[in-house]
Parts: C-alpha cells; structure tokens; sequence
C-alpha cells in the first residue's frame, strides 16, 4: 500500500501548527528512487510557514548504504547551521506519529538548485563571480563543525576511498583502459594524511541553492556525509561532470580554484594546497565514473529497470575523457 | 546490412515519436521518455559512428602494446598492463592512444559534453 503523504502532511500540519492550524498548497517536488521531497504550508493558527518535507521512499538498509539516516542528516543541518552555515532550518524530525516514515521537516529557502541555471542564466550573472570564494568560506564553516555524537559517522581517506572504488570497479568486470591508469596514477600520488573533519560528502554544483543577489543561501543534500580530509569537499565541487558544460571555470562552472582556496583561508579554513584538491578532483571524476558503471550494472542485474540507468553507464566516457586530460596535466 | 531503412534511421524515427508523445506524459515518464529518445540518438551514433571509432582504438593500441589483435584482446592486454604498473602515464604513446579512444567514445556517448579542456563557449 502507498503511502498518501497528502493525508499524513495534513495531519502533520495540525501537530506543528497547533489550534486552528490546516495545510496548505502540498505538492511533491521531486522525486527520485528513494527519496522525496514535498512542499507544503500551515496556514490559519499564526503566521503562515513555508515548509519542505524530505522523506525516504523506498527502505533504508543502514549496513549496507554510503549514506546516513535522515534524523542523522537533519543533526547534521542544524549542528553546521550553528556554526554559521547557510544551510535550512529543520523544523520537526518526524517519528512514528507522524507516519510518514523517515523523514524530516525543513523550513523552505527560495533560490536556484539546477546547475546548468546557475552556470549559464544571465540571471546569475552579477553574482556569479563571488560564488567559488563563498563555496571556500561555506566549506570552512562546514569542516570546522565538530561532528556531532552519536552519529556513527564513517570516516574515509583516500588510500580507502581507493580500494572501495577500485573493488567496486573489479566487481562490474568491465575492462577500461583510463579508469586503470586512474586508479594506478592517483595511488602513487595519495597526499600526506590530513586531519579528518566533518565533511558535506556531497558538496557540488546541484547540491547548492543560489540566490541572484546574496549567492550561496543553502547547502542541501546531506546524506553522504562523513568524517574525512576537507581537500575531498573541494575537490568534488571542481570534478567537471558538475560544471555543466563550463570546463574553464574549474569551481563548479562557475568560478577559479584562486577564490575558492582564499574563501576557505580568509573564513579560518587551514590552507589546502591547490595539488591536493586536484587530487580529489581526479578522484572524483573516476568515483563518478564507478558509480556510472555501478547504475549500468543495477539495470543489467535487474535490481532496477529504469531506461535510465543503462543511459547513466554510457556516462562513463565523459569521465574517461576528463581522466586523460587530467593525467596528461598532472596533478 | 539491410537498407530502406537502415537501422539508424529506424532509431531516429522511434526517437521523433517519443519526443512527440512526451508533452501528453506524466513528469516522471517525461522525463523517462527524454532519456529514452536519447538512448535512440546513441543507438544511431554508434551504429554510424562505432565502426570507426574501433578500428581508430584496435591501430592506436596496437601501436602502444607493438602487435595486432582484436579490440578485446587488445583492450585486455592494455588493462592487465596498466594494471601491473608496466604501463604509466610516461609510457611513450600511451596518453595520445587513450585520448583517441576516450573521444571517440564521448562522440557516441555525449556529444554535447565539454570535457576538461574544452575551450569555453564562443557565444
């Protein structure tokens, strides 16, 4: 039986809002395989709240996922948001009463998430050379939150993040050539070990809602969180499959390496050398590229049938063609 | 092999219907059907463009490896090489045969994707 998330948000509209309090313009957003986000609005018992509603859809294997609970993810929010963090309030984490299964309750930021708008709409245009410096002052808040208890966070390095990708990779069976001078390449130029921080795990151009006059209002999407090097952040938000069709501005389409590192310094970051998150960059292009094999191979095993899947394997080439230009510069 | 149509434009002509049906669809299998009739595009760009594109990887990584064989072969023997540190990124040739290989298969793939490198937009 499916859920009827409308019913629940309406009952949940009462709990919140208290006397008098009703729900109001409830829609789905979006949605993909397994998870959901709904606005909604409680109306009549005060001022009017705007709120959004993540929740998982589909079940949550704790041993096996690479991604956190949501009560984890909501803990996550407001403890870098009390750190200054632009980031949503959370309004409620939903238990049993609420049945609406795992899921929380965030006050809605108005802005722009799609990357391809961001790069290229003239909207953004005024604004969009101060977003890599701001991306680096985020970041810095971000690592600088001590990673609250009790949430069992995994810690990852990059001689692990390797292996992980590299077994990953060995398991699909599929012979390509760039992906193993990757794997050879970076293992020879593993950085120094660096002190783990609290890490957003997911930190790219997609993730990040902008707003055309104050830029960077909120970072979103915080379910591949974990304790690790701060250069891994940076070097995500530089890997090119998230720079939308803008290869020369290396911070997520839209902005220079120079501002991001200085954004990061000038917000009490410790200093990351340009080398290291190049490092993390090839790394991510190579991590995208397993993942794409990894979506093919979930369509091939019949875990999941959508068309999409076996489309997002032929993405593997954009990864391999990013790696040799990556490899010919050196890190 | 068979013509009047060849199998190219059998995949274009599935790829127009989807694009016209897509507007009566639900957002989700909107979605779904753009993804569809672009699986069609790849279908018909492989087709038209693949047998090329193998024969240009099979000369670049006999060139590398220094004796023929078939693209699968080859392509084995290449992976168990890099893999065993023979072959790195010094290894004369080996990056200009690789970048031969990776653009011709972004050409099938994503045309539209600008790799690492790619000048930026003219307009």
């Amino acid at each position: 039986m499916t859920l009827d998330v409308a019913v629940a948000l309406s009952r949940l509209a009462h709990r919140l809002g208290g006397e008098g309090a009703r729900l109001a313009d409830a829609g789905r957003l979006s949605g993909g395989a397994s998870m959901e986000t709904w606005g909604f609005a409680i109306e009549g018992a005060g001022p009017r709240e705007d709120l959004i509603l993540r929740r998982r859809s589909a079940p949550f294997d704790p041993e096996n996922a690479r991604s956190v609970g949501l009560s984890t993810e909501a803990a996550l929010i407001r403890a870098t948001g009390a750190r200054g963090a632009p980031v949503p309030s959370v309004r409620h984490v939903c238990d049993d009463a609420d049945g609406l299964g795992e899921a929380y309750v965030m006050g809605r930021v108005d802005g722009e998430t799609l990357g391809k708008r961001i790069v290229s709409d003239p909207r953004f245009d005024a604004v969009r050379g101060k977003l890599a410096r701001q991306c680096g002052e985020v970041l810095a808040q971000i690592h600088a939150t001590p990673p609250p208890p009790d949430l069992n966070l995994k810690t990852v390095d990059s001689v692990g993040e390797l292996d992980r990708y590299e077994e990953v990779y060995r398991a699909v069976g599929a012979g390509r050539p760039i992906l193993e001078l990757a794997f050879q390449y970076l293992r020879k130029h593993v950085p120094e070990s660096a002190e783990l921080k609290l890490l957003h795990g997911d930190f790219r151009n997609g993730n990040l809602m902008f707003d055309q006059e104050k830029g960077l209002v909120a970072v979103l999407d915080w379910e591949l969180s974990h304790i690790g090097d701060p250069a891994e952040d940076m070097g995500w938000i530089c890997t090119n499959s998230w720079r939308f069709g803008r290869p020369d501005r290396p911070v997520g389409g839209f902005g220079d390496y120079a501002d991001l590192l200085a954004g990061y310094a000038a917000a009490g970051g410790r200093p990351i050398d340009l080398a290291r998150v190049r490092f993390w960059q090839m790394l991510g292009s190579l991590r995208w590229g397993v993942m794409c094999l990894t979506m093919y191979v979930s369509w091939r095993d019949g875990a999941e049938k959508s068309v999409e899947r076996p489309m997002i394997g032929r993405r593997v080439s954009e990864t391999e063609a990013d790696l040799v230009t990556l490899l010919e510069q050196g890190l | 092999m068979i013509t009047h149509p060849r199998t190219e434009e059998l995949a274009e002509a599935v790829a127009v219907w989807i694009d016209q049906i897509r507007p009566s669809l639900d957002p989700r299998n909107a979605f779904l059907a753009r993804v569809a009739a672009k699986a069609m595009a790849t279908i018909g760009r492989e087709i038209t463009q693949g047998p090329a594109a193998e024969a240009r990887a099979v000369a670049a990584m006999s060139d590398v490896l220094g004796r023929d064989g078939t693209y699968e072969a080859l392509n084995a023997e290449l992976c168990a090489r890099i893999r065993a540190g023979e072959f790195t990124v010094e290894t004369p040739g080996l990056l200009p045969a690789l970048r031969i290989m990776a653009a011709d298969r972004l050409a099938i793939d994503q045309p539209s994707y600008k790799p690492e490198g790619a000048p930026p937009p003219s307009s």
